[in-house]
């Protein structure tokens, strides 16, 4: 097979592959990801819960902000209760007599996205922190490690809880409270990967062709630290939901007229004793599926992503 | 001398130091003794290397032959010494110069598969550089590409393919046609068939020398495998912990070794038709590098070592025309 | 003295199931080893010379299995045995040494520990003598101040001395066959000369038989009795030392040893062998060197038998070099 180029001695190289060429990235990632039918279902029951929560003005039957149609008349019914207006509560209704189901719904597209919000932004803060961090090294280094270690070693609950106290309630302020709680997990995460990448011999190469360092850091060097990225950024996210809904559910996360899970858990509480079961439960159940479900995705996604599995 | 060279290191140094941690720090003050650790890497090594030439640079582990490598390269500064690109001094040069002079040494590695970014495409990694630094146009780049790939023996076609659909000695190729997309004149090629399998190694070498005489490169061929340095180099440099111990043409060096260590290195090398041998060892170990023995650094294991070996280090002398020795035997002792 | 050989392993075939299909890593070798000797088994990687010292060891692991032949141990039949017979075949009768010591050793247990554990797990045997038989294996693979070393942890050796003591435990039931997987690849020169020198004095002194599998044919030169090439999972050619290295039938072998450059003119072109190996995912029917040889022709499509040529050597080649049909054309042909 040495085909012999006119003015060139050297050889062409066409042979064939022993694999089967450029077999898509995506399509292989998917296949593997599939391997596990446990995860497969967790990934599509999150994709359900991620389609209703965000489609939930349009297919929730009750808007349970608007006071207008939220009768206190109708609160605490069990599920299946047909109310005055003749409308089925198939979940009961809460204290203010809201449609649980709608009131879940918005609920888990506040909870939903407060998480993302956090997770997103932590991710980015963490992820520029940690990435100077390994590149830079020396006192840089040293220095912002400490403070990572010293956000660490605070419970995640106690940063948010001490941040929300001095900001006040609202959607933007716990966002706040949840990136400064996290971001320190996305930097550790990133810097441990990232001082394995810059040893490697591509980034000396990078050096040694006169490329820029910041072209270094974003272009060769953080690529390949976005596996195990996108395994703690799902595990966080879930981490997120849940330290909302704790913040929430102790009363200083979100104002009540916009309740998400962790209110709505918060609400239904005091009427557990009576046997109202269903104002606590069923938005526990729909936060317990959530988090369960983004934790499988995870799980699956750090095993296929893991370079050390990989054949 | 007539010419000057190409490249030229005097008196380079290079030592790595652990620094002390917190931690350590720490223990110290109650009492511990830990110390920083310093290695000398490379140890005041001057090479001039003629334009053309192909310098072999031979030593086993942790004797500072890919940490040397890596200073040419200009991946590592020296701690001590300079570094004269065609004569001139690459550190106090205006900033322009420095980058031109990097450019033109490049680096072929040991590892065909860390040495390519995994996430980037072979039009990317081999293009990615000559764009930045506006040697060829947005739009000429694919030709350019193609080009490199061609002069490297690989289809063109393979230009979208991600480094893991390469088989080692492609990968290596991939690398090499990365190294010449920015026209260089210079290569420093770190034990860059050591993972190859024997029939794919032939291959690379056999590309190395037909792109010495087409582009008229130099090389700095490092190695632990005297059969490759002898088949490419014109000259030999032994090293051993950090120093060079000897020098000398190619054949010189291999019809007659001066150095007791390159005499026991050349006495070990397996070769094909050497049959059923006696193995005549050279007894005791390599040294850790962080801890070397006083004086000439290879006296411990070595069969001729006398009273002045144990105290002083040898310089490296000149023992015959182009070649040089360092070893206190050659004083006549 | 006993004719029969310590190994024979006849048409072994060890393949691996995986996602991508079947990849058959061993398919069809055989081989036999005698007391005394050393076997170089040479090969480039993908030849399934690795798989095939799993095998006799009975250590492959799933995705891979034995699909069929046999291996022999000193007459004893080794494929389907349970492994919990195996378990105590290894290292007591046969033994591995690994390219990386650590494969051997436990980083956190002590050398003795470790060494006396191996000697009791295989026999009834007093500590006390259990600890006089690992000093006595240690100095036989040259470590120096063997008890002050019994003491240590395997991370204070340097790479050569690991090997050494991974050596030492191998030996130390006094196996009839060791199996080295390119133990002195990772070692430096001197070093290596130094394992060789106390490995071609233990087979010559105790009748131990050795497999050696390796890539570099100048190691096992220096080394072996007799060599089998393999290529794609089978042994393509075989015989005695000398003869195989000078005048090879195979054209594979024969490109395997052009490309060595200590066997060229200085600065002259190497000859190579053009492509590469074929993935064992997809061999081609025939002859699997075929795509790569300058004497393919239409026979080739057919696989070769593994055939005899005079009394020590055998070849699988429709085309192979014997005295009457050798000419220095070939060196030529690879070259272009």
């Amino acid at each position: 097979m040495a085909v012999t180029d006119a003015g060139k001695t050297s050889p062409i190289e066409a042979a064939p592959l022993p694999a089967p060429p450029a077999e898509a990235p995506l399509k292989r990632f998917l296949s593997d990801f599939a391997d596990s039918r446990l995860a497969l279902g967790a990934a599509l029951l999150l994709a359900a819960i991620m389609i209703v929560a965000f489609l939930a003005p349009v297919i929730a039957p009750q808007d349970p902000y608007d006071l207008a149609t939220v009768s206190v008349l109708d609160a605490r019914l069990p599920p299946g209760t047909e109310n005055f207006a003749g409308y089925t509560h198939w979940l009961g209704t809460d204290g203010a007599g809201r449609d649980l189901l709608s009131a879940i719904l918005y609920g888990l597209r506040i909870s939903i996205s407060v998480g993302l919000a956090s997770g997103v932004i932590a991710l980015f803060v963490g992820m520029a922190v940690g990435l100077v961090a390994a590149y830079v090294g020396g006192r840089t280094e040293g220095l912002i490690m400490r403070v990572v270690d010293l956000q660490l070693s605070f419970p995640a609950v106690l940063v948010a809880l001490i941040l929300l106290a001095i900001l006040g309630k609202g959607i933007d302020k716990i966002v706040i409270a949840l990136v400064v709680a996290q971001w320190a997990y996305y930097a550790r995460t990133v810097r441990a990967s990232a001082l394995v990448e810059r040893r490697r011999e591509y980034v000396e190469a990078a050096q040694s062709l006169g490329l820029s360092h910041a072209r270094i850091i974003f272009r060769h060097i953080l690529p390949n630290c976005l596996a195990p990225l996108i395994v703690v950024g799902t595990v966080q996210t879930a981490h997120a939901i849940a330290l909302e809904a704790t913040l929430s559910f102790l009363g200083v996360g979100l104002p009540q007229t916009e309740p998400s899970l962790g209110l709505l858990i918060a609400n239904g509480f005091e009427y557990m004793i009576s046997g109202k079961y269903w104002i606590s439960v069923f938005p526990g159940l729909a936060l317990l599926l959530t988090i369960v479900s983004i934790n499988m995705v995870g799980d699956q996604l750090r095993d296929v992503l893991n370079p050390r599995l990989q054949k | 001398m007539s010419e000057t060279p190409i490249l030229t290191l005097e008196n380079v140094s290079k030592r790595f130091i652990r620094r002390l941690d917190a931690a350590e720090k720490l223990v110290n003050v109650f009492g511990a003794d830990r110390r920083e650790q310093v290695v000398h890497a490379v140890d005041d090594v001057s090479i001039a290397v003629k334009q053309g030439e192909v310098v072999g640079l031979v030593g086993e582990s942790g004797c500072g032959k890919s940490t040397l490598g890596r200073v040419v390269a200009g991946i590592h500064a020296p701690s001590e010494g300079r570094l004269l690109w065609r004569g001139q001094d690459v550190e106090s040069a205006s900033a322009e110069l420095q980058r031109d002079a990097r450019l033109k040494v490049q680096m072929i590695f040991q590892d065909p598969m860390s040495s390519l970014n995994p996430r980037m495409r072979v039009r990317d990694i081999v293009g990615e550089a000559p764009r930045v630094h506006g040697l060829v146009s947005g739009a000429g780049v694919k030709d350019y590409v193609d080009d490199m790939l061609l002069r490297v023996g690989l289809d063109p076609s393979f230009r979208d393919r991600y480094p893991h659909q390469f088989s080692g000695g492609q990968r290596q190729r991939v690398g090499i046609a990365r190294a010449l997309a920015v026209k260089p004149e210079f290569l420093v090629c770190d034990e860059s068939v050591a993972a190859l399998d024997v029939s794919i190694q032939a291959q690379v070498l056999n590309l190395f020398m037909d792109l010495r005489t087409d582009l008229g490169l130099t090389y700095l061929f490092i190695s632990h495998d005297l059969g490759v340095v002898e088949h490419l180099s014109d000259r030999v440099v032994i090293m051993y912990l950090g120093r060079v111990v000897e020098t000398a043409p190619t054949d010189e060096l291999f019809r007659e070794a001066n150095h007791p260590y390159t005499k026991a290195l050349l006495a070990e090398v397996p070769r094909i038709d050497t049959r059923k041998r006696k193995f005549q060892p050279v007894k005791g170990e390599i040294p850790s590098p962080l801890d070397p023995p006083p004086g000439c650094h290879f006296h411990p294991r070595c069969p001729f070592a006398f009273e002045r070996c144990k105290r002083e280090a040898p310089a490296l002398k000149e023992i015959a025309p182009g070649r040089h020795s360092a070893c206190h035997l050659n004083d006549g002792g | 003295m006993n004719d029969a050989p310590t190994l024979q392993v006849t048409d072994l075939k060890t393949h691996f199931f995986t996602k991508a299909g079947v990849a058959k890593a061993v398919d069809g070798v055989t081989l036999s080893v005698n007391r005394g000797e050393v076997l170089g088994l040479v090969g480039e990687s993908g030849s399934g010379k690795t798989v095939t010292g799993f095998s006799i060891l009975g250590l492959v692991d799933q995705p891979g299995r034995i699909v069929s032949g046999s291996i022999r141990l000193n007459g004893e039949e080794l494929v389907g045995k349970p492994e919990a017979d195996l378990r105590k075949i290894r290292g007591r009768k046969v033994a591995m040494i690994f390219q990386d010591p650590m494969m051997t050793l436990n980083p956190v247990l002590r050398v003795d520990t470790q060494m006396i554990e191996a000697i009791r797990a295989h026999g009834d045997v007093s500590e006390e003598a259990a600890r006089e038989r690992s000093r006595e294996a240690l100095v036989r693979v040259g470590i120096p101040s063997p008890d002050e070393r019994l003491q240590s942890y395997p991370h204070q050796f340097s790479g050569g001395m690991r090997q050494r003591v991974a050596i030492a435990i191998a030996l130390l039931n006094e196996p009839d066959l060791i199996v080295a997987d390119e133990p002195t690849t990772a070692l430096d020169v001197t070093i290596q000369a130094q394992i060789l020198y106390e490995v071609q004095k233990l087979c010559a002194e105790t009748g131990l038989a050795m497999i050696w599998i390796t890539h570099d044919l100048a190691v096992v030169g220096g080394l072996a009795d007799r060599l089998a090439v393999m290529y794609a999972g089978r042994v393509v050619e075989e015989g005695p030392v000398d003869q195989v290295l000078d005048a090879p039938l195979h054209p594979y072998t024969r490109g395997l040893i052009g490309s060595v450059p200590s066997h060229n003119r200085r600065g002259a072109r190497l000859s190579q062998i053009p492509g590469m190996t074929p993935s064992l995912l997809h061999l081609p029917e025939g002859c699997s060197f075929a795509a790569r040889c300058p004497r393919a022709d239409d026979a080739c499509r057919v696989m070769p038998p593994l055939e005899g040529f005079g009394p020590s050597r055998a070849a699988r080649c429709h085309h192979p070099f014997t005295a009457e049909n050798d000419g220095q054309e070939i060196d030529l042909t690879f070259n272009e």
